[in-house]
């Protein structure tokens, strides 16, 4: 069975804010939303809350990639997470939450639950 | 549990205890020991550099678990009670008893030996003494200048004159052999070393002695066997030594021929329970008064003690010698006097190059038997290795100006390659496969090369051959070390990490060499660290100009040169605080940090710390820090120069100078040191004469006192040598490499860092100069560039579609009266 999940798509910034290689934070209601252009012009949303420190800084990591991987470093201890999963490549048991994310008029939307 | 007693407290006494510890895991063995002098036992072989400022507690030697008494000499042996009394009255009873009395200073029996101004150079005492001696001459109000007569060209009479040069006066040396280092070089590598060591402006005179000593009205008159008189203000004697036998002969223990408690091959005396280690050990006859020996008889000693039948052969004992004397290298190893019945000399003297080589080869030259190098000394750790071992090439190649390169595959496992602790090649190549994957892992794990560490570059050799020296790639993007990367950024004029990266590495990059390359991009001067696209590498403390705190805040520091600071100043920093809510800490640098500040606050509070005239501290940088200081002759009774203006200057000189990593500074106002300028990468301690150079301190993890780089300098060379030493540090340094793992990682370490920022000996320090006039000519202050910037002040808010709304996970409470973090989830490491 197939759930179709409703997705509310919120606007975040014009696209122009976001400066490819470096992330910004978006806050919608409790939720802190990572958002993240990488130098092909990909826009990536993961969640904003670094699981190992517990602030919401995850936005101001490094972007890069690791064998391909396009990642962000966390800013606290420098774990990498991959930018597509959420996925930690450093602790396999961690990871955060991704969200879907569209360009519409120029502007960067996410789509939350 | 048996008793253990050992008499003597110095390098062989304390060596032993040391062994028998590494072995009694049991603990079977109580130990106490007795020490004539009051001092804990100190490292003797660096005696000298006492007068070069290291201090008494840097000699001293670990504290090892043993019941110690000293300043109370042992005066008699009761053997067949086994019972040892003090001076002082004190009785011990022992199971097995250690002689480790070393040696006392020969005097010749010169009438007049005993005057005031007479000295022996064995002690910390003894050096204490002659300082004093020489303060009091430099003072003395008469004409002319201070002399010293230095009685004995050996060794000890070398670094005697050496250290009295340093304390002001000028030395000769009186030997009666025809030659220096009599023991150590023959007479060609003698008569080298007398031209090097006398264009040193020392002055020598060879195969007279000193018949009498007199004194004339304050000073002393040396009158030599050829007739020579010779003014002194200080004479003093290093004629050599003698055993400390005299408690052996007292106990009725049999002697040598030439003095030294007769031991066996096992270093036992005729005695079954006491045994002799050291200068007073007569092995088999024979005694030794170098350091290796004693720490083998040492180790044989505490072998027996747990059991073992570990013996010592004379002829494996070691001799060989290397040391710099007055700015000349000299070695001596092997059979260096060619006394092998039959052995062959192959000598290469340059004197225009400065240099003697002889190698001593066995009749049918294949074997390696000594040698003797004089004025380059280079080869000697590979040299030293292959004694006893078959010549890998032509024994003129292997000392001839640009012959063989000596490698390390050639020796054998048995090779010794560190002679102070009898460590063999196999011992090490063991240690490297077991994980000892450099230097200091090496070190721990063997010993080699803790002692005199002439064998270093031989281990770094081996590291290197075996194949685990560590990669030098900066990550996975680049296979290039930092320093290689400096070069291709300065030489290339490649400003861009993304053309960078295309055309030397791979990949996106990451968030090792990212903010590798802003560094290196900042060091060479690129504008602010936000413009463009550099804005991307900077890990988050240059990003946002401000210190990262667990929650998710950051702390800010505003400059305090030299930790000087008006009313006016502390006020303006109080209200700051106070009106953004933000908790505050004076810091180790001496400057204050304001904790809590939200990321869309930090523009507001620089704005009022900018317009108060203060700039950013760079405490979120690797970068300089602070440059801490006393507070200097201006108001300290005790202070001999104003080391908080020095401070004001060169922080404010060094300001915003990105390196590889943080760089801390210091400057105290006398020897009293209040500043903990030693504890700095590069620290500055004032004295009469101008300003002493420290370098490579640091506290954290690793503690390490910085060493001396220069001494005496006026202001204007002082800040020049640190122009070039910061500059060549962070041009040549690896990624968050401190100053102290650059200087000891560097091939010949301090000296080369001397000869490259002192002497000029790369011909690059005009170079660094200009790069760091560029850096003073062209810093600005990193805040006031984001504030009048809009573009950059649009990166700090907390979100990008509610610029204004504080993050909700920052939350406080009150802890001892200020804002501290809360709610904060467990953290998961």
């Amino acid at each position: 069975m197939t759930v179709q999940l409703q997705v509310r798509w919120l606007v975040a910034c014009p696209l122009e804010r976001l400066q490819p290689e470096r992330g910004v934070a978006a806050l919608f209601g409790d939720t802190q939303v990572a958002l993240v252009r990488t130098h092909d012009g990909q826009v990536h949303a993961i969640g904003n809350v670094d699981p190992f420190s517990g602030a919401g800084v995850l936005s101001r990591g490094i972007v890069g990639d690791r064998g391909g991987v396009p990642t962000i470093a966390s800013p606290v201890y420098k774990q990498a997470f991959d930018l597509r999963t959420g996925r930690c490549l450093d602790d396999p048991e961690v990871s955060v939450p991704t969200y879907p994310v569209r360009v519409v008029g120029g502007m960067v939307e996410v789509g939350l639950p | 549990m048996k008793d253990l007693l050992v008499i003597g407290n110095g390098m062989v006494g304390h060596r032993l205890v040391q062994a028998v510890r590494d072995r009694d895991a049991a603990g079977a063995w109580r130990i106490t020991v007795v020490g004539a002098e009051a001092r804990a036992a100190y490292d003797r072989v660096a005696l000298s550099s006492y007068v070069d400022g290291v201090s008494a507690e840097e000699l001293t030697l670990p504290e090892l678990d043993v019941e110690l008494h000293l300043g109370d000499p042992a005066v008699g042996i009761d053997r067949d009670a086994r019972t040892v009394r003090t001076e002082s009255g004190r009785v011990f009873r022992y199971d097995a008893l250690v002689l480790a009395t070393g040696s006392v200073p020969f005097v010749p029996p010169v009438p007049g030996r005993d005057l005031p101004g007479c000295f022996v150079y064995r002690t910390l005492d003894d050096l204490d003494a002659i300082t004093t001696a020489a303060a009091e001459a430099m003072a003395a109000d008469r004409p002319g200048r201070r002399s010293a007569v230095v009685v004995g060209g050996g060794l000890l009479g070398l670094e005697a004159a050496r250290a009295l040069r340093l304390l002001g006066l000028s030395p000769q040396v009186v030997e009666i052999a025809p030659r220096l280092l009599p023991v150590q070089v023959d007479e060609g590598g003698g008569a080298l070393l007398r031209r090097l060591v006398e264009s040193e402006d020392l002055q020598v005179r060879c195969g007279v002695s000193v018949t009498e000593i007199t004194r004339d009205r304050d000073r002393l008159i040396a009158t030599l066997s050829d007739g020579v008189e010779l003014d002194a203000d200080v004479i003093v004697f290093s004629a050599g030594i003698r055993p400390a036998d005299e408690l052996a002969r007292r106990a009725g223990l049999p002697i040598g021929e030439r003095g030294g408690v007769l031991v066996d091959a096992r270093c036992r005396t005729h005695d079954e329970a006491i045994w002799a280690v050291g200068e007073v050990a007569a092995l088999e006859g024979r005694t030794y008064g170098l350091v290796a020996p004693g720490y083998a008889m040492a180790e044989v000693v505490a072998d027996q003690l747990v059991g073992g039948s570990a013996t010592v052969v004379p002829a494996e004992i070691d001799t060989s010698t290397q040391l710099k004397m007055l700015g000349v290298d000299v070695a001596s190893f092997g059979d260096a006097h060619a006394t092998t019945p039959g052995a062959l000399e192959v000598v290469v003297n340059d004197p225009v190059a400065g240099t003697y080589s002889k190698l001593v080869v066995s009749d049918d030259a294949k074997t390696l038997l000594g040698g003797i190098l004089v004025g380059d000394a280079s080869r000697y750790g590979a040299l030293r290795a292959l004694v006893g071992q078959p010549l890998p090439a032509d024994p003129v190649a292997l000392i001839a100006p640009g012959g063989v390169d000596l490698g390390t595959d050639a020796l054998p496992d048995s090779a010794q390659i560190c002679s102070c602790n009898a460590v063999s090649k196999g011992a090490i190549r063991t240690a490297v496969e077991s994980g000892a994957h450099d230097v200091p892992a090496i070190k721990a794990c063997t010993r080699a090369g803790t002692s005199c560490g002439s064998c270093v570059p031989t281990l770094k050799k081996l590291l290197v051959e075996s194949g685990v020296e560590v990669s030098k790639a900066l990550c996975e993007h680049f296979d290039r070390s930092r320093a290689e990367l400096f070069e291709i950024v300065s030489a290339t004029g490649i400003r861009r990490f993304s053309q960078l990266i295309a055309r030397y590495g791979r990949g996106r990059g990451c968030d090792v060499c990212k903010p590798a390359v802003a560094s290196i991009l900042a060091s060479l001067g690129t504008g602010h660290v936000l413009d463009g696209e550099q804005a991307t590498l900077q890990d988050t403390n240059d990003h946002f100009l401000a210190n990262l705190q667990r929650n998710g805040t950051y702390s800010v520091v505003p400059r305090i040169p030299g930790g000087e600071i008006t009313p006016e100043g502390l006020i303006a920093i109080g209200e700051v605080a106070r009106d953004f809510g933000l908790y505050t800490k004076i810091t180790g640098g001496q400057r204050i940090d304001m904790f809590g500040a939200r990321v869309e606050q930090l523009p507001a509070i620089w704005r009022r710390l900018v317009d108060a005239g203060f700039e950013s501290g760079h405490a979120y940088g690797k970068a300089l820090r602070t440059v801490k200081s006393c507070v200097g002759t201006t108001w300290c009774r005790y202070g001999v120069q104003d080391s908080v203006e020095l401070a004001v200057v060169l922080e404010l000189r060094y300001r915003g100078l990105r390196a590889p990593h943080k760089v801390k500074a210091g400057v105290s106002g006398c020897a009293r040191e209040c500043a903990e300028a030693r504890s700095k990468d590069f620290g500055i301690i004032a004295t009469e004469k101008g300003w002493n150079l420290y370098v490579g301190g640091n506290g954290g993890f690793s503690p390490r006192h910085a060493e001396l780089l220069a001494s005496d300098l006026d202001t204007e060379t002082l800040v020049k040598i640190i122009d070039r030493f910061l500059m060549f540090y962070i041009r040549t340094a690896d990624r968050l490499q401190r100053t102290a793992a650059w200087i000891e990682s560097m091939e010949g370490g301090l000296d080369h860092l001397r000869a490259v920022v002192v002497d000029d000996a790369l011909g690059i320090c005009a170079d660094l100069e200009a790069a760091m006039e560029a850096h003073v000519a062209n810093y600005s202050d990193e805040w006031r560039g984001v504030l009048e910037d809009e573009e950059k002040l649009a990166r700090f808010v907390s979100f990008v579609n509610a610029p204004d709304t504080p993050d909700p996970l920052i939350r406080t409470r009150v802890e001892r009266g200020q804002p501290v973090p809360v709610g904060m989830p467990e953290v998961r490491r």
